[in-house]
């Protein structure tokens, strides 16, 4: 007889393989919501988007052929001089390679992480930038040319180091967390740390999001104003933004009278923010810059306002593609901790690699998986300020592996505007360039390989301008 | 000996004064400086960094004395945005009303406002002193960490808002307290330290009649019972 008991003993139709998984509720959902039930607490975490995104790697050029000459690569020469800030200062910004270092404070950092960052862009005669935190005097005389934040926190914010800087850099946003505020939680914010902000030791430090002085685009020309007028107009300003509504806020910083606009991709990082934030706000780099392009040429300010693009730079070719896109300069930030030795397994005591993979451990997480820097915790002595960590980053050693990464990001980025036949990085261009997907040649405004296809901009792969 | 100089900003730019201030000021012999006209310019006096009277005869704008060190500024008639921010040491006076964000962020010095001052007053103070002899407006000493803010009228709603290290005074009503913003005993400290304040800015007030507004610090741990494990 067929009953049910018999049905209920029948065995299940294959093994744990074919149970279904839910789409919408997966493990990391699940994680998360799990997470959220026992700590109360958003997540908060360092570093930058993780989610995958269309990027430069989308992107390939199409270099000399027939119908275009190359340079010789190793023979003809290929200038990366880039000037920034030559709008209204006496004085722009003259650097030897396309690429800076990124605004990272101390206190987010170490100040063996500053120094060697100072050390490798004086050597590279590129520049750094200060942070959420103030000028040290270790980092200015580390960095010869040295970018002094303007943050709404304006901890250890004073005119003496305004006028010892080179450029000034309004920061209205980042792209990990634009419209979001600095965050330093109490873990880092050691004595030294809360005497350059004026804040008690140990709190946990939420910095305010908006400026004190002022709030609107007619404001900030004013304030831009007032910054000139205390540096007797000789220092570039620069006002930085994570990526929104790109367009718009271009055009209100050149309004405002910015000598360079710095736009912050979403992929950009951080040392501390919400989890929300880090992956959920913001436009991709590929899709920002050619808004704040075209907002420049809409404003016929192409070349009279500098352009630097930031978020999630990694690479020569990223930069060459971002300088092809209408960049001036690329500003680098996570791939310049990892040069510093971010996530590596060991640490360089001076006499060999000692492996530290224990202490990743114990952070709950592993070497290349590392995104926590909130906790002052790095085993590899970047992004802390435990003196016993600090050390752990030895400032000369790692100012070399720096200087040779950037030494080869400029290197490939000379080599592949060779083979566009440029004899200046400066002259790649849109031209040059074909796209791998959709959705890059979209958000890039650059034909899909193979046709002259542009999403969005023509409606026939023969016919571009239709 | 000393000297001074005039400059009447209807025929002078304020570029031209700022330049004479920063570049030829110090180490003359001048000590005063009256500026004429300034009919409302922004950033009139900003960076000044040397023992010097400046006195502005008539309204002015935006940044007025912007981070000034160790001059001291007085305005005769009232200012727009951010009068003295960012100040290290030295004074700025207003003899009249000054608008939003009056001395933001001042690091150190004196700002004294004779009349009013509007909302965001004292915001993001970081160690300066800030008297105002009428009212302020809402959102004063918004995330105020270190200095004094002494209010001899009354003050808007939400003063103290984030409050960290800096203690505010009130000689009036006060509309409503911001978030961990509390109301604390004036101890005889208090007295005394206001009185010298209110002193040092020349101005009338029975300190033992106001009332104290400080931190309750509640907000200084994100998450008290998470022991900093986020």
């Amino acid at each position: 007889m067929n009953g049910p008991s018999e049905q209920v003993s029948l065995p299940l139709a294959g093994g744990p393989e074919q149970l279904e998984a839910s789409a919408s509720f997966d493990a990391d959902v699940m994680a998360y919501i799990r997470r959220a039930t026992q700590c109360g607490l958003y997540d908060i975490r360092g570093m930058g988007a993780k989610r995958r995104l269309p990027t430069f790697d989308d992107l390939v050029f199409l270099t000399a052929s027939a119908s275009r000459y190359p340079l010789e690569g190793y023979r003809e020469q290929c200038t990366s001089r880039t000037v920034l800030g030559g709008r209204f200062a006496t004085k722009p910004i003259e650097l030897d390679i396309p690429v800076t270092i990124a605004g990272m404070s101390f206190g987010s950092l170490s100040a063996s992480a500053k120094d060697a960052l100072g050390r490798a862009a004086s050597e590279m005669g590129t520049s750094t930038t200060t942070g959420d935190g103030g000028m040290t005097p270790e980092e200015r005389q580390s960095s010869k040319t040295l970018v002094y934040q303007c943050l709404p926190s304006r901890y250890g914010f004073n005119p003496d180091d305004l006028r010892q800087a080179d450029a000034i850099e309004i920061v209205i946003g980042q792209g990990a967390k634009p419209g979001g505020g600095g965050m330093l939680l109490g873990q880092k914010v050691s004595s030294r740390v809360a005497g350059m902000r004026t804040l008690p030791e140990g709190i946990d430090q939420r910095s305010a999001c908006r400026h004190p002085d002022w709030t609107g685009p007619d404001d900030l020309a004013i304030k831009i104003g007032e910054l000139r007028e205390i540096t007797d107009w000789e220092k570039p300003i620069y006002v930085k933004m994570g990526a929104t509504r790109v367009f718009d806020d271009v055009k209100l910083a050149v309004k405002a009278g910015a000598d360079v606009v710095v736009i912050d991709g979403m992929q950009g990082g951080t040392a501390a923010t919400q989890q929300v934030f880090i992956e959920h706000t913001g436009i991709p780099t590929l899709a920002a810059l050619p808004q704040a392009v075209e907002a420049l040429e809409e404003m016929d300010m192409a070349g009279e306002v500098g352009l630097i693009i930031s978020g999630g730079i990694r690479t020569g070719a990223d930069v060459a593609k971002a300088l092809a896109l209408g960049a001036d300069a690329v500003s680098i930030g996570q791939a310049a901790l990892i040069a510093l030795g971010c996530n590596n397994r060991c640490h360089h005591d001076g006499e060999g690699w000692v492996d530290v993979s224990d202490d990743y451990q114990q952070l709950g997480t592993a070497p290349g998986f590392c995104h926590h820097c909130q906790t002052g915790r790095c085993p590899v002595g970047i992004t802390t300020q435990d003196e016993r960590l600090e050390q752990r980053l030895l400032p000369e050693k790692a100012a070399d592996w720096v200087r040779n990464y950037l030494q080869v990001v400029n290197m490939e980025v000379t080599t592949l505007a060779r083979a566009c036949g440029k004899s200046d990085v400066h002259h790649l261009e849109r031209e040059d360039l074909a796209a791998l997907t959709v959705e890059a040649a979209a958000m890039a405004r650059i034909p899909l390989a193979g046709t002259s296809w542009i999403p969005g901009c023509s409606t026939s792969n023969t016919d571009p301008g239709s | 000996m000393s000297d001074s100089r005039e400059f009447d900003l209807a025929a002078t730019s304020v570029r031209e004064l700022n330049q004479y201030l920063h570049a030829e000021l110090p180490g003359s012999d001048v000590t005063r400086i009256s500026v004429q006209n300034p009919n409302g310019q922004h950033s009139i006096g900003a960076g000044l960094d040397c023992p010097v009277e400046v006195d502005i005869h008539g309204h002015a704008g935006y940044f007025i004395a912007g981070m000034n060190k160790q001059a001291r500024v007085t305005v005769h008639g009232n200012v727009g945005w951010s009068v003295g921010e960012n100040m290290m040491s030295g004074q700025v006076r207003v003899n009249g009303h000054a608008s939003e964000s009056a001395g933001a962020s001042a690091h150190g010095g004196l700002l004294v406002i004779d009349g009013d001052a509007s909302s965001r007053c004292g915001i993001s103070l970081k160690g300066g002193n800030v008297v105002v002899a009428g009212d302020v407006g809402h959102f004063s000493a918004f995330m105020a960490q270190a200095g004094t803010m002494v209010v001899c009228g009354n003050a808007g709603a939400n003063l103290g808002d984030s409050l960290y290290e800096a203690v505010i005074y009130v000689g009036g009503s006060i509309d409503s307290l911001g978030a961990d913003a509390r109301e604390e005993p004036m101890e005889a400290s208090d007295v005394e330290a206001l009185r010298d304040l209110l002193t040092e800015a020349g101005l009338e007030g029975d300190a033992e009649n106001f009332r104290r507004v400080g931190s309750a610090r509640s907000l200084y741990h994100w998450n008290a019972e998470a022991h900093q494990e986020y």
